[in-house]
């Protein structure tokens, strides 16, 4: 902070040209000296997520969750506080990987949690490896983290990008009774994997994938790619989030589309942290997911409650996912009894945690280290004047391999753009 | 040659502090100085010859990626990637400042960023080598490609200091050589530079591919140092910020862009770590020293002591 005030308070600080490296020097030296104490009785959490920028409300939702459990559980875990750090990674990979060397080698955290896109979850991951950090990743869903690229430092408790799209592929073919479909989506690896995913399974029941239409991430218009969906499909699948969600809902609608044509697509297009800002444009649209907030089981029901009493909005899938990976860290850090310092045992605890009561429902790791948990398929509807996605059928217990034999799937090469 | 002195007791400090240093300051140092090369490359373009460059993270990033896809994709030993990321960035810059090179002013800074955009967009659609968005993790570490008899940050640190100083080295006898007055002399005047006999086609060019060549060194420490490319290296952003390093630290002298990389790189690291609206604190610093040192930090010391 004084580097930062200094120019601003007195401009004089200029002048002297040699004043600003040996500021610099001073800094740096001044927090080696007084550092922190080696056996700290806190135990401190690293957090990263996007707060600023495109997808900061994603971020923000996913550190509500966090804090609300936090702040539910009180006290701390066998005596011990719990500090959470939080650093805003942009949404940008090299930040992420900046702000995580900050926590982990300036803060010394026990323990990091966090993390949104698929890039920013590659790029940390041989840097967790190597500082022998446990991380637990919510929401990064890169197939490739719990299939050709495991890391042993970290377990995700979230899900992998085409898990609940195999599921859907199936659904859509069979109940939904879809034939011929096209697909609309981002084009980066979520995107691929989710679409890949939905195709796999959607074609090896019989049904055809016609068309797979990507748009830029930064994409502001859809018109140009509107225009490219064949007239002749039954349904169109479509993967957005965030600000691309509502716009492409609005436009598919002026488009005159949505009269014409069914419009599915991947849980986070219609998930909570843009639904409430849609209109009737996204009634009737189905989608997967592992979590929807119209969830009707006593714990959702009741971190429902909570977490719009304390944030005044409804949580998205995002919030409910550090929910339930702060309540998979605590089951964890209990397990160990509160000695987070042993690293390697704690890794080892946070691989063999089994929840029965998140709000979405039960989950346990699978031998590759992704959640096997339940897949919801999910209907936008009108209640009481607010859209929800209501379900319609829940698939039990589904892992990322879906049926398939992990070995036989793991020869395959992940979903890519083609 | 006033600068001597100054430079001789950073040097030392940088030589001595680092291992009394905790490995997060030491990490700091190392991108410092791997941004100090940068900003010192771009300095001979945009300082030394007035060529405004928004486009010189491109052959970093280029460098970056080629010690990355080489390493992960083809196993390929420690020689062949640093001289092939040095390489492909020299030979890039060559191609380009065929094309660049005889434009000025806005041209030269709208090419320069077009073909800025070109690679970055290279880079985040040429998906099957550069692994698009997600980028390329997974470069082996510096001691263990390189077979170094030791390992961690300080070891990482004293490697950069080294490459660092041998490059300052040679980009201060370039210069203060004949060839670099005559940079000097084209920024200057270049009619005049012209009618005096010298090919100044041919002078930015050289420049163009010497500062080039200078990015991709640090940006094949860089790839090492990080572990991981992606195409946010060589994006826009990344570009302005190496030119505001420049500009905030005094163009047309290497210690200038030297202390620009070393402030914006600190600013960026630890104010962001107390609040979240950081940005603003950065762009608030930037404004005051374009309004207070126009000339960059380190020019504006040499002014006043000129005139007193």
């Amino acid at each position: 902070m004084k580097i930062a005030d200094r120019p601003i308070a007195d401009r004089r600080c200029f002048a002297p040209r040699r004043s600003v490296f040996v500021v610099v020097l001073l800094v740096a030296a001044g927090n080696v000296i007084v550092g922190q104490p080696p056996e700290a009785l806190p135990i401190k959490i690293g957090f990263i997520a996007p707060l600023s920028g495109p997808n900061a409300q994603n971020g923000r939702d996913i550190l509500n969750g966090f804090l609300l459990y936090l702040q539910e559980i009180g006290s701390g875990v066998d005596g011990r506080r719990i500090d959470v750090i939080i650093e805003d990674d942009e949404a940008i990979p090299a930040v992420g990987l900046t702000k995580t060397r900050k926590l982990v080698e300036r803060d010394k955290v026990h323990l990091m949690a966090g993390a949104l896109l698929s890039s920013t979850g590659y790029a940390l991951a041989p840097y967790i490896d190597a500082m022998r950090i446990p991380m637990l990743y919510p929401v990064v869903s890169a197939d490739d983290l719990t299939q050709r690229r495991r890391s042993k430092w970290i377990v995700r408790t979230g899900y992998s990008g085409s898990q609940p799209n195999h599921a859907f592929g199936e659904y859509a073919y069979h109940t939904l009774g879809l034939k011929k479909v096209a697909t609309i989506a981002l084009d980066y690896a979520f995107g691929w994997e989710s679409v890949g995913g939905f195709q796999r399974t959607f074609e090896a029941e019989g049904g055809l994938v016609a068309q797979k239409i990507w748009c830029p991430v930064f994409v502001h218009d859809f018109a140009p790619y509107l225009a490219q969906i064949p007239r002749d499909v039954d349904a169109v699948y479509a993967l957005f989030l965030g600000r691309s969600a509502l716009q492409f809902m609005r436009q598919y609608q002026e488009f005159g589309l949505k009269q014409r044509v069914r419009l599915i697509g991947a849980g986070t297009t219609t998930d909570e942290h843009v639904l409430p800002f849609m209109g009737d444009e996204a009634l009737g649209v189905v989608t997967a997911l592992h979590y929807t907030a119209a969830l009707d089981t006593p714990a959702n029901r009741k971190f429902v409650a909570a977490y719009r009493a304390r944030y005044n909005r409804v949580p998205s899938y995002y919030s409910e996912s550090m929910y339930t990976g702060a309540k998979w860290l605590v089951t964890a850090v209990e397990v160990v009894h509160g000695n987070v310092e042993d690293s390697a045992t704690l890794v080892d605890a946070l691989r063999h945690v089994k929840l029965t009561d998140a709000p979405r429902g039960p989950l346990e790791l699978d031998d590759y280290g992704n959640p096997i948990e339940n897949v919801y398929m999910r209907r936008v509807e009108r209640v009481n004047g607010q859209l929800q996605n209501t379900v319609i059928e829940t698939i039990p217990r589904v892992s990322q391999f879906w049926k398939y034999n992990p070995a036989d799937y793991l020869k395959q090469p992940l979903y890519a753009r083609r | 040659m006033k600068a001597v002195p100054f430079v001789a007791v950073i040097l030392v400090m940088l030589i001595a502090g680092p291992p009394f240093l905790a490995s997060y300051w030491v990490g700091l140092l190392t991108q410092m100085l791997i941004f100090a090369l940068l900003a010192m490359s771009l300095d001979v373009l945009l300082g030394y010859t007035g060529l405004p460059s928004l486009g010189h993270a491109g052959f970093f990033g280029v460098a970056a990626y080629a010690v990355a896809v080489l390493s992960t994709t083809y196993h390929a030993g420690f020689w062949t990637c640093v001289m092939s990321g040095i390489l492909i960035g020299t030979l890039l810059s060559t191609l380009l400042g065929l094309l660049v090179s005889h434009v000025r002013d806005v041209y030269f800074l709208m090419i320069t960023l077009a073909s800025g955009m070109v690679l970055w967009g290279l880079s985040y659609r040429w998906i099957p080598v550069t692994g698009g968005d997600n980028g390329i993790s997974g470069i082996p570490r510096l001691d263990a490609h390189a077979g170094l008899p030791f390992a961690g940050p300080v070891a990482f640190y004293y490697v950069t200091l080294l490459v660092f100083v041998v490059s300052a080295s040679l980009l201060a006898l370039l210069v203060s050589s004949p060839f670099g007055f005559t940079l000097r002399g084209i920024r200057e005047n270049e009619l005049r530079m012209k009618s005096l006999g010298f090919n100044t086609w041919l002078h930015c060019w050289v420049s163009y591919i010497i500062a080039g060549a200078f990015a991709s060194v640090s940006g094949v420490v860089w790839a090492y140092y990080n572990g991981f490319v992606s195409p946010t290296y060589l994006d826009l952003t990344a570009s302005s910020e190496l030119f505001l390093m420049v500009t905030l630290g005094g163009p047309g002298t290497l210690v200038g862009p030297v202390i620009g990389a070393g402030a914006i790189v600190l600013l960026k690291n630890v104010i962001s770590a107390y609040t979240q609206r950081w940005p603003l604190i950065l762009g608030t610093f930037y404004i005051i020293t374009m309004f207070g040192a126009p000339q960059g930090l380190w020019n504006l010391g040499r002014r006043r002591r000129a005139s007193s």
